[in-house]
């Protein structure tokens, strides 16, 4: 489903090296987990493939379904099922948060040829999602993020996700900031999501994520590159010894 | 006073060659000492500091430019609101498509009538107020406008009318130079919501002066647009009793020259106004809003909120001053003037000032020009929402801050709703 190979991402702005030769494939039905040090290059990664600007891809590929990710504009993109948790999820003043998923939606099943969405159900879906991850009303009234705490903005980006509905879903440390039962909340909604069809890249620090949504495989980013493939135990292992051992392994 | 330079005083000469001043009836006296402010002033020129960014040329040139009439389906706004409306066509009160000037609460009269009906107060407000608003700084379109406009209300507003008063301007012919003129009075606790919509002429001098008692409340909504080829000066002179309330708010879309003016004087303690707007504009558009708000009474609240999305070589202009007199102890002055460029073409030209004599006040000021929040927009994108749209949805958003200021939310409403389609046709 997604296919990363040799991808070589620099800045725009000034000549330096982030990604230093990526390869990632993600199946579907298959949950991926990144872990790394920080400043190792996971979240450039995620921003790379969701399409933001100010980096500039020197070498390598990104398909999704075949379809090469890096041509696309980032609404494309999302249109072909990519979606990204962000790990600092943006405040925008002046748009109800509400406005903001309907809009997403549509825009999304107008991109997909399928017919919109009506007011009605759409805010019977939302109101089902958004109860699942204790998101109130109130906070969906509110303009997109602003004044909500670091954890109700990672809860708010898995309604995203929950309404949506994206065919491959990376989630950038989306269990930062996030209290034990809103933990829980985020990852029954992740596991609710979880089918034979469906992707997921999860970048984490922490194995306690990964007690809740259980990957199929354990990567380790270091210095702009995936150093090591494992299983679940990979996780348990840094979780233990920290990065010393392995980044010692490989150099 | 300064002496005019001949400069003005010839432009002055031109410009009164092709007006007629009304003769006698009562108002004959107040035309007649606004001609002579006038002339004492001469009309404004490009070098005069008040009209820096703003080039007055073809507002005081003799004859207006051509503008052609605007032709589209589209529901005017407010169209849904239940109201009492009076229409005016090329400045002409026009009986037949108004409804009758009959409001409980409320008497209305034209001003050409105020002297065959004997009405007291009117005879001592019209001019008044512009009057007392060429100090500091001069206006001479504003007593232009008093000594030659031949048309416009004399609204008084005794109780709290059921409706809101609903001036619907039409534009019909293309070489059409209109002056009107209207007159408010709001008795102690009464309420008035005043709307203002339509084109109103190739070119449009328009001035208001609004007394409001002790206790009294003016809402005024208005909206400007449907006339891209609009010329069109316009001055708003608001005198506030004790505990008295003025909102005011404008959105402009289209015109290539429009400048409103906004003159608001405390005279009573505990009152509060609050003036703002909201302007878009595409091309050949030239906007400026210039507010004077002068505070001479106790603890008294202004704030002022403008808002500007400028693209294509769009011009936005906000000249806007809070004067604190000494006696205006615990004045809180607020005065916020944005704009967001769509391009690198565009320009908002600002000149906040504040001028303070009393010690006890809380006043602030501030002016942004920036462009569209890179971040938000690509997390907007990042969800799906196309670029144009994405943009346009948070210039609406930008707006809507301004359009916030207006108090009834079904008229706030229609107004956001015409921004999102002009919005989205415009993209
Ligand atoms: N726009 C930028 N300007 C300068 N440096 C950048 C920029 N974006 C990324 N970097 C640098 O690239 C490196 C990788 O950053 P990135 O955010 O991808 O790390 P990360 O693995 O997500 O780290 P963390 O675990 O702390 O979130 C860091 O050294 C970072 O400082
Ligand atoms: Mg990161």
């Amino acid at each position: 489903m997604l296919e990363i190979k040799n991808l070589h991402v620099q800045l725009e702005e000034e000549d330096k090296q982030i990604l230093k030769g990526v390869d990632l494939t993600v199946e579907p039905g298959t949950v991926h987990a990144i872990m790394g040090p920080n400043g190792s290059g996971k979240s450039t990664l995620s921003y790379v493939l969701a399409g933001r600007d100010g980096y500039e891809v020197t070498e390598g590929t990104a398909t999704l379904d075949g379809e090469s990710l890096l041509d696309m504009e980032p609404e494309e993109r999302a249109a072909a099922g990519l979606f990204l948790a962000f790990q600092y999820p943006v405040e925008i003043p002046g748009v109800g948060n509400m406005t903001f998923l309907r809009t997403a939606v549509n825009a999304q099943r107008k991109a997909r040829g399928e017919e919109e969405l009506s007011a009605a159900d759409f805010l019977k879906l939302v109101r089902e999602r958004a109860k699942a991850l204790k998101i109130d009303a109130d906070m969906l009234k509110r303009p997109v993020n602003v004044g909500f705490s670091g954890g109700e903005k990672k809860r708010n980006e898995i309604l995203q996700m929950a309404m949506l509905e994206p065919k491959m879903c990376i989630l950038d440390e989306t269990d930062s900031g996030l209290d034990v039962d809103a933990m829980k909340l985020v990852s029954d909604g992740v596991n609710a999501l979880r089918d034979a069809g469906r992707g997921f890249l999860v970048i984490t620090h922490y194995q306690r994520l990964l007690d809740h949504i259980k990957p199929d495989v354990v990567h380790i980013m270091a210095k702009g590159r995936i150093i090591k493939t494992g299983g679940p135990e990979l996780a348990l292992e840094v979780e233990t010894n920290g990065y010393a051992d392995i980044l010692n392994e490989v150099a | 006073m300064a002496v005019p330079e001949r400069k003005a005083q010839e432009a002055l000469e031109a410009r009164l060659a092709g007006l007629v001043l009304p003769e006698g009836g009562c108002l004959d006296k107040p035309r007649k000492e606004a001609l002579a402010r006038l002339t004492e002033m001469g009309l404004p020129q490009r070098r005069d500091e008040y009209w820096r960014f703003t080039r007055p040329d073809t507002l005081i040139q003799p004859e207006p430019l051509p503008a052609r009439v605007f032709d589209n389906d589209e529901v005017p706004v407010f169209s849904s609101i239940d109201r009492l409306k009076i229409v005016f066509v090329d400045g002409v009160f026009d009986p037949e498509a108004s409804d009758d000037l009959e409001l409980e609460g409320v008497r209305i009269d034209r001003i050409a009538d105020i002297c065959d009906k004997d009405i007291h107060w009117a005879k001592d407000l019209y001019g008044v107020l512009e009057e007392r608003g060429q100090h500091p700084v001069a206006r001479p379109l504003a007593a232009l406008n008093t000594a030659f406009a031949r048309d416009g209300l004399a609204i008084h507003v005794t109780r709290t009318p059921s409706k809101p008063i609903s001036l619907v301007y039409v534009h019909a012919s293309e070489t059409s130079d209109a002056i009107l003129h209207h007159i408010i009075r709001v008795e102690p606790e009464a309420e008035l919501t005043l709307l203002e919509n339509g084109p109103a002429a190739a070119r449009f001098n328009k001035c208001i002066e609004v007394d409001i008692a002790d206790g009294g409340k003016l809402h005024h909504v208005r909206a400007q647009g449907r006339d891209h080829e609009r010329r069109a000066v316009t001055h708003m002179f608001s005198r506030l009793g004790a505990r008295s309330v003025y909102k005011s708010f404008t959105l402009t879309v289209n015109g290539v020259m429009t400048r409103n003016e906004q003159i608001v004087e405390f005279t009573g303690d505990d009152a509060l106004a609050h003036v703002a707007g909201a302007c878009l504009g595409d091309g050949d558009f030239h906007h400026d809003d210039t507010v004077f708000v002068t505070h001479d009474a106790l603890n008294c609240e202004s704030r002022q909120v403008f808002k500007k999305v400028l693209k294509n070589g769009a011009v936005g202009v906000f000249q806007g001053k809070i004067l604190v007199n000494q006696k205006a102890q615990k004045t809180d002055g607020y005065q916020i003037s944005q704009s967001l460029l769509l391009d690198g073409d565009s320009q908002f030209l600002a000149k906040p000032e504040l001028e303070i004599y009393a010690d006890d006040v809380a006043c602030s000021h501030g002016s942004t020009s920036g462009a569209i929040d890179e971040e938000s927009l690509f997390y907007l994108r990042s969800r799906g929402v196309p670029e144009k749209d994405a943009t346009n949805l948070l210039t609406l958003a930008f707006l809507a801050e301004a359009v916030d200021e207006i108090e009834d939310p079904k008229l706030a409403e229609d107004l956001l709703e015409r921004l999102e389609a002009w919005l989205a046709r415009r993209s």
